[in-house]
């Protein structure tokens, strides 16, 4: 096996100017974690600019999952620090608080309310007072609902805005959870293999919907596909047994000898 | 899990002539119970067992309503909502024990050779505090629980046992003498509520519209819920919780309340069953009990409000019609109907007459 060279470099794209700047959205300074004595992830430090577009690759069991649970608060790591926005410390926070913080997370699996219609998704997850209170009295203004008709333009679900969520296909599912999560108005979103079980041309609008997306949001994405992250990040991390192997660009990384040997298991 | 089609839209889309189905049914059962009015020769009239039989299923319906609203809506399973409603009944029984005993000690508490009143009766003899109880007894006990278990995140089958262990060992405590509420015999022998005979037709017909009251405020209570984003978020809860949680809201607060809210309905109906079947003891918080009231959800369909109380009216219609009709086999009947509705109508009765109308 043998990667194909990476001739085709990532396209400029508007936005792809603002993510030069280097202040840390989130940086992770030595976070270890481990399951009875498996260590997840090893002093492994980041950092993901304001703005990046991120993708995140590794064999399977590098840690990849690992790491997105640590970010969101789901695994607490036996040591270091993950800093958020400069200011908070996500380790000694609940994943209620760091989803209100404005951290997104879309799963492997996608994971939407089935029994509810397109648009009440969108509806519960947007941004707004998530109170119990607040939803006991809640109504939809009429901004709000203008926001949730022109997320559903964008992801192309307005033929379905009435319809359980349920009985979407895979693809706009996935589609769906990605709207659930800009909604959210989040700063960084993590995204675990958001193209996966995408026809091509759902693949290609989900690339094209990301590069948009870079520049106003920050964007993590944990994915399998090469294509895809050849079409959409210019900065890549490899993580191997819970450390970051290599970091640059996917030309950079392709080059990198343990790379290679990691990815032929030499 | 294909409970896919579970859906809100029974409740959402709910036509005009259910509506009006609705209405009509709730001024029929206000106006049934002045039936017991008309002389016994009269074709129309209706003995006072029957007014007693309809009106301790409408207590029942209430039950099935409040377990629809926490096991069809937030996904919990509860099996011991039959010690919320023997809560409410007991704190009732307090009062109507403080009322037949007069100055004096209840019977039983006499028979133990009691000399004074344990603290927990303390002002029981007040209809507003044992009003009071009724909803802080069930509604406290709920509460903590309900803390406890979902800050532990404790969900499932393990919410169900755990329910199903609290109500057995609240039984059993009750049913020991030493506990303060009768023993096994618990309390009996009521003479008057407010000062009228309980067993007057006439407070008989009360306590049955009191209970219509109960029944329709919780009914509308659980719509007003359900077509909230209230409700759409306890959905939400049962279908997925950790995204819920990625989406920043925390299911604890959502899940307490519906279940502290559920426990109150279920305290209120046992309130109202008390003094209109006359008797309360630790049997009626046997965990049988409660698994029977989630048959009545079932059987009428989760999730849909109304189809729990019609399932709690048909079982327990069918049962007592059974065990008039064949005593011998009633128990073989019942237990085909189940079979037959877990096989035929996966979405319960409710989902047999959506069918029809599509």
């Amino acid at each position: 096996m043998e990667f194909s060279p990476p001739d085709m470099l990532t396209q400029r794209y508007p936005a792809d100017i603002r993510r030069r700047q280097r202040d840390p959205v989130l940086s992770l300074e030595k976070i270890n974690v481990s399951f009875d004595g498996f260590h997840a992830l090893t002093d492994l430090s980041l950092e993901i600019g304001v703005g990046e577009l991120r993708c995140v690759i590794g064999p399977n069991g590098a840690g990849k999952t690992t790491l997105m649970d640590v970010i969101t608060g789901k695994t607490r790591p036996q040591s270091g620090r993950a800093i958020y926005d400069q200011r908070t410390d996500l380790t000694r926070m609940t994943p209620v608080e760091i989803a209100q913080a404005g951290i997104g997370r879309k799963f492997q699996k996608p994971t939407v309310f089935e029994a509810l219609t397109v648009f009440e998704n969108l509806e519960l997850a947007q941004k707004t007072n998530k109170s119990v209170w607040a939803c006991l009295r809640g109504k939809l203004s009429m901004e709000q609902r203008d926001r949730i008709d022109d997320m559903l333009a964008t992801l192309r679900l307005s033929q379905q805005r009435q319809r359980p969520a349920g009985l979407l296909s895979h693809g706009q599912k996935q589609f769906l959870e990605i709207g659930m999560l800009l909604v959210q108005e989040p700063h960084l979103l993590l995204l675990d293999e958001p193209a996966a079980g995408m026809t091509d041309a759902e693949t290609a609008y989900t690339a094209e919907l990301f590069r948009s997306l870079a520049g106003k949001h920050s964007l993590m994405v944990v994915e399998h596909d090469m294509g895809f992250v050849e079409t959409i990040a210019d900065h890549v991390t490899v993580l191997h047994q819970g450390q970051v192997l290599a970091e640059g660009s996917l030309k950079e990384v392709q080059a990198n000898e343990q790379v290679i040997d990691v990815y032929l298991g030499r | 899990m294909s409970q896919q089609p579970l859906t809100l839209t029974g409740v959402q889309k709910a036509p005009r002539a259910a509506l009006i189905l609705g209405i009509l049914a709730f001024i029929a059962l206000i106006i049934l119970p002045l039936l017991a009015l008309l002389p016994p020769e009269h074709p129309l009239a209706m003995s006072t067992y029957t007014l007693t039989l309809v009106g301790k299923i409408l207590c029942y319906a209430v039950v099935a309503i409040a377990l629809d609203l926490v096991w069809g809506y937030a996904g919990l399973l509860s099996l011991g909502h039959g010690l919320f409603f023997a809560l409410g009944g007991y704190a009732m029984g307090m009062y109507l024990m403080r009322q037949a005993a007069g100055d004096g000690l209840p019977g039983f508490m006499s028979f133990l050779s009691w000399s004074e009143l344990p603290w927990y009766w303390a002002g029981t003899q007040h209809f507003a505090w044992a009003l009071c109880l009724i909803i802080l007894a069930p509604g406290l006990l709920a509460l903590i629980f309900g803390y406890f278990s979902f800050r532990s995140k404790i969900k499932g089958v393990y919410f169900s046992i755990m329910t199903q262990a609290l109500t057995y060992a609240a039984m059993l405590l009750f049913f020991r003498n030493e506990t303060g509420f009768g023993g096994n015999n618990g309390f009996t022998g009521f003479t008057t509520i407010l000062g009228a005979s309980v067993t007057a037709t006439a407070t008989r017909i009360g306590l049955f519209m009191a209970t219509v009251v109960l029944l329709a405020v919780s009914l509308l209570l659980g719509f007003s819920l359900a077509r909230s984003k209230f409700g759409r978020v306890l959905t939400a809860v049962r279908d997925a919780e950790n995204r819920l949680i990625f989406c920043g809201y925390d299911p604890k607060g959502f899940k307490l309340f519906v279940w502290t809210l559920s426990a109150v309905l279920c305290g209120l109906a046992g309130a109202l069953y008390v003094p209109q079947v006359g008797i309360i003891n630790p049997g009626e918080m046997s965990p049988t009990n409660s698994i029977e009231a989630a048959i009545w959800v079932a059987l009428g369909g989760r999730g849909t409000l109304i189809g729990p109380l019609l399932g709690a009216g048909i079982v327990n219609g069918a049962k007592s019609w059974f065990t008039m009709a064949m005593p011998e086999y009633w128990q073989l009947f019942l237990g085909l109907m189940f079979i037959v509705v877990t096989l035929l109508l996966p979405q319960g009765v409710i989902g047999l007459l959506r069918k029809r109308r599509a």
